[in-house]
């Protein structure tokens, strides 16, 4: 216990001498956690519209000016020729263009039907996809004024319309910060408990100051303890500033109890700190270790449900998932910050956490040795 | 040495690395108090026999105790009775000189008030007053070593092993540190020491030259010389060293 407490001593005095980890610790969380939620998001904006409008009526600038006033659609060319449209887009100026043909207003009133074109540069998938779904809808809709503006008696309307307004439960106005913000956080915090104290340990192993330390008396638990211990600590540290920036900056006060997310987080840097100290048994240099964990973090972010859904993973990739740590924990965050659930109806991540932990830290142990 | 109480014994100790054998079955014994050099050109196997010695790599055959325990099966028993001081610099950088007495006395199990002592008494010895709250990284390479020595002995141990202690050191500096171990080793302390400078060969009581991983003489310096017909440990180390086969 003492020993122990030697050891706590020197690993903080290190840590708070180092500027460069003190920085990594408080200032990154603070920049990702502002910058990232705002920049990282699905929502797409500014799609860049190409106007070919052959017709020149009232109502094609009506349909034109309801594009751009939607606030989706940033209007970049407005022609009357399609190949200068086309141009636009080869040279990525535009997104998407739309085509108001010859008569379009005349064609609406007297035939009651008018035809458009739109084409859209996928290139940027997302964006494309995205921005033609807008402009179908915001077309639905200019329809919708052109039959309330024409067919003015409705006594027996023709056409019943049925119309969809879809309810969303818990985050209702599809905040995508409030989506975005607590799978960051647990970026961040992973990153903290695995890279820094993999770091850590294998950068004594290049010094060669564990060569001194291994053949002093020390127990190996007393050592693994002794480097686990300070990270946890900057894990929780982490993750309340993080909390607090989420709340200052974002205005996201979690629904569920903040006991029920330190818990969850105290149990997961665990598992993530046992992941540090095995990729530290298996470096030997500190690139070697930056790889490592560079290339486990990219899997756990890009298989943890931070950008793109689980449930519309295939199911080989659902099932990886239920091997990767950091899905959960998001998985965790979000229930608990959006939705409120309690320790009851998170137990099943608690149980898969506990045993990624006890299962990391096994192997650590085992894996680690005080011989050359 | 009339009454020699054995620290270390070994009994054809080796160590294979596949199909290399870096210790070739090592035979010797170290007395209590004795100042022992272990001497050897490079890639003789002397790092590789220490290692197994201090506990940090096990053998692959042959027998050895040190301070009374077993190299294969009681080696953090080892741990606890002996001080080591490596090749490589390693004390903390990032933690001033106190500090670093503080901890390795700590993890040796020392009580905070026994250390408290110990850091003023070694803070006067080696004349570090002024510096003990400078961090290690600005000291000069001598004063490191000869602090990290002076941390290797700070728990009493029975034996210390210093793995080429002096290397880079100017030669005032090595003096100085050579007037330390001679105090530890009067107070008992068995000293087990590495070095390529054949002039600090000829401060240790006793003397082995291990060639190719084998150990090829073991004797005062006198009758070293005396054997080998040399003016000094030197040439003995010269006409040795000659027939080595293999090099780093």
């Amino acid at each position: 216990m003492k020993t122990l407490l030697f050891l706590l001593e020197k690993e903080f005095r290190q840590i708070f001498r180092n500027s460069s980890i003190i920085r990594i610790i408080f200032v990154m969380p603070i920049i990702q956690l502002i910058v990232l939620p705002i920049a990282a998001d699905y929502e797409v904006k500014n799609v860049n519209i190409a106007v070919v409008d052959h017709d020149h009526s009232s109502y094609s600038r009506q349909l034109v000016q309801k594009i751009i006033g939607s606030g989706y659609f940033r209007l970049v060319e407005n022609t009357d020729s399609y190949k200068k449209a086309l141009k636009s887009v080869e040279q990525n100026d535009s997104d998407v263009i739309i085509e108001i043909p010859a008569h379009f207003e005349r064609t609406l009133i007297k035939e009651n039907e008018a035809k458009l074109l739109l084409a859209i540069n996928a290139v940027n998938g997302t964006k494309g996809n995205m921005g033609g779904a807008y402009l179908s809808s915001i077309i639905k809709d200019f329809n919708q004024d052109v039959r309330t503006d024409w067919v003015t008696f409705p006594r027996m309307n023709p056409m019943p319309l049925l119309d969809i307004v879809p309810r969303f439960w818990y985050n209702t106005r599809m905040n995508y910060q409030l989506f975005m913000v607590p799978g960051i956080l647990v970026i961040l915090v992973t990153m903290v408990g695995s890279f820094l104290t993999a770091l850590n340990i294998v950068k004594e192993k290049e010094v060669g100051t564990i060569e001194q330390i291994n053949v002093t008396p020390i127990k190996k638990h007393h050592f693994i303890l002794g480097k686990l211990i300070p990270f946890w600590v900057l894990g929780l540290i982490v993750t309340a500033i993080g909390l607090t920036v989420s709340r200052v900056v974002f205005g996201i006060v979690p629904v569920g109890s903040l006991l029920v997310i330190f818990g969850f987080t105290a149990i997961f840097l665990l598992a993530v700190l046992g992941l540090g100290l095995l990729m530290s048994n298996f470096s030997d240099t500190q690139q070697q270790a930056m790889f490592f964990a560079f290339f486990m973090i990219m899997v756990f972010v890009l298989m943890g449900g931070l950008y793109t859904s689980i449930d519309g993973m295939p199911e080989w990739a659902k099932i990886m998932t239920k091997f990767n740590p950091v899905a959960y924990f998001i998985d965790v965050m979000r229930l608990v910050v959006i939705k409120g659930s309690g320790i009851y109806e998170i137990r099943n991540h608690i149980f898969a956490i506990l045993s990624f932990a006890i299962v990391f830290n096994g192997l650590a142990i085992w894996t680690y040795k005080k011989q050359v | 040495m009339e009454n020699k109480e054995i620290v270390i014994q070994a009994q054809g100790l080796t160590k294979r690395f596949g199909d290399f054998i870096a210790t070739n079955a090592i035979t010797f014994e170290v007395y209590k108090g004795e100042i022992f050099g272990f001497l050897g050109a490079n890639g003789a196997g002397k790092t590789t026999a220490m290692k197994i010695l201090i506990g940090i790599s096990k053998p692959s055959g042959g027998e050895a105790k040190v301070a009374g325990f077993d190299v294969y099966s009681e080696t953090e028993d080892i741990k606890k009775n002996i001080g080591y001081m490596s090749q490589k610099f390693s004390l903390y950088e990032d933690l001033t000189i106190r500090e670093n007495i503080r901890f390795f006395g700590g993890i040796y199990g020392l009580d905070r008030k026994t250390i408290k002592e110990k850091t003023d008494v070694l803070l006067k010895t080696l004349g570090f007053e002024a510096e003990a709250d400078k961090l290690v990284s600005s000291l000069p390479l001598g004063w490191r070593q000869k602090l990290s020595f002076s941390i290797a002995i700070l728990h009493n141990p029975k034996i210390v092993f210093l793995d080429e202690p002096t290397g880079g050191v100017d030669p005032v500096t090595r003096r100085q540190f050579w007037d330390l171990i001679y105090e530890a080793s009067n107070r008992g302390v068995t000293i087990f020491v590495t070095t390529h400078y054949m002039d600090e060969a000829e401060y240790c009581n006793r003397v082995s030259i291990m060639v190719d991983g084998k150990i090829e003489a073991l004797d005062t310096p006198q009758n070293l010389k005396k054997q080998f017909h040399a003016d000094s440990m030197d040439e003995v180390f010269h006409q040795l060293a000659r027939k080595a086969k293999r090099s780093e």
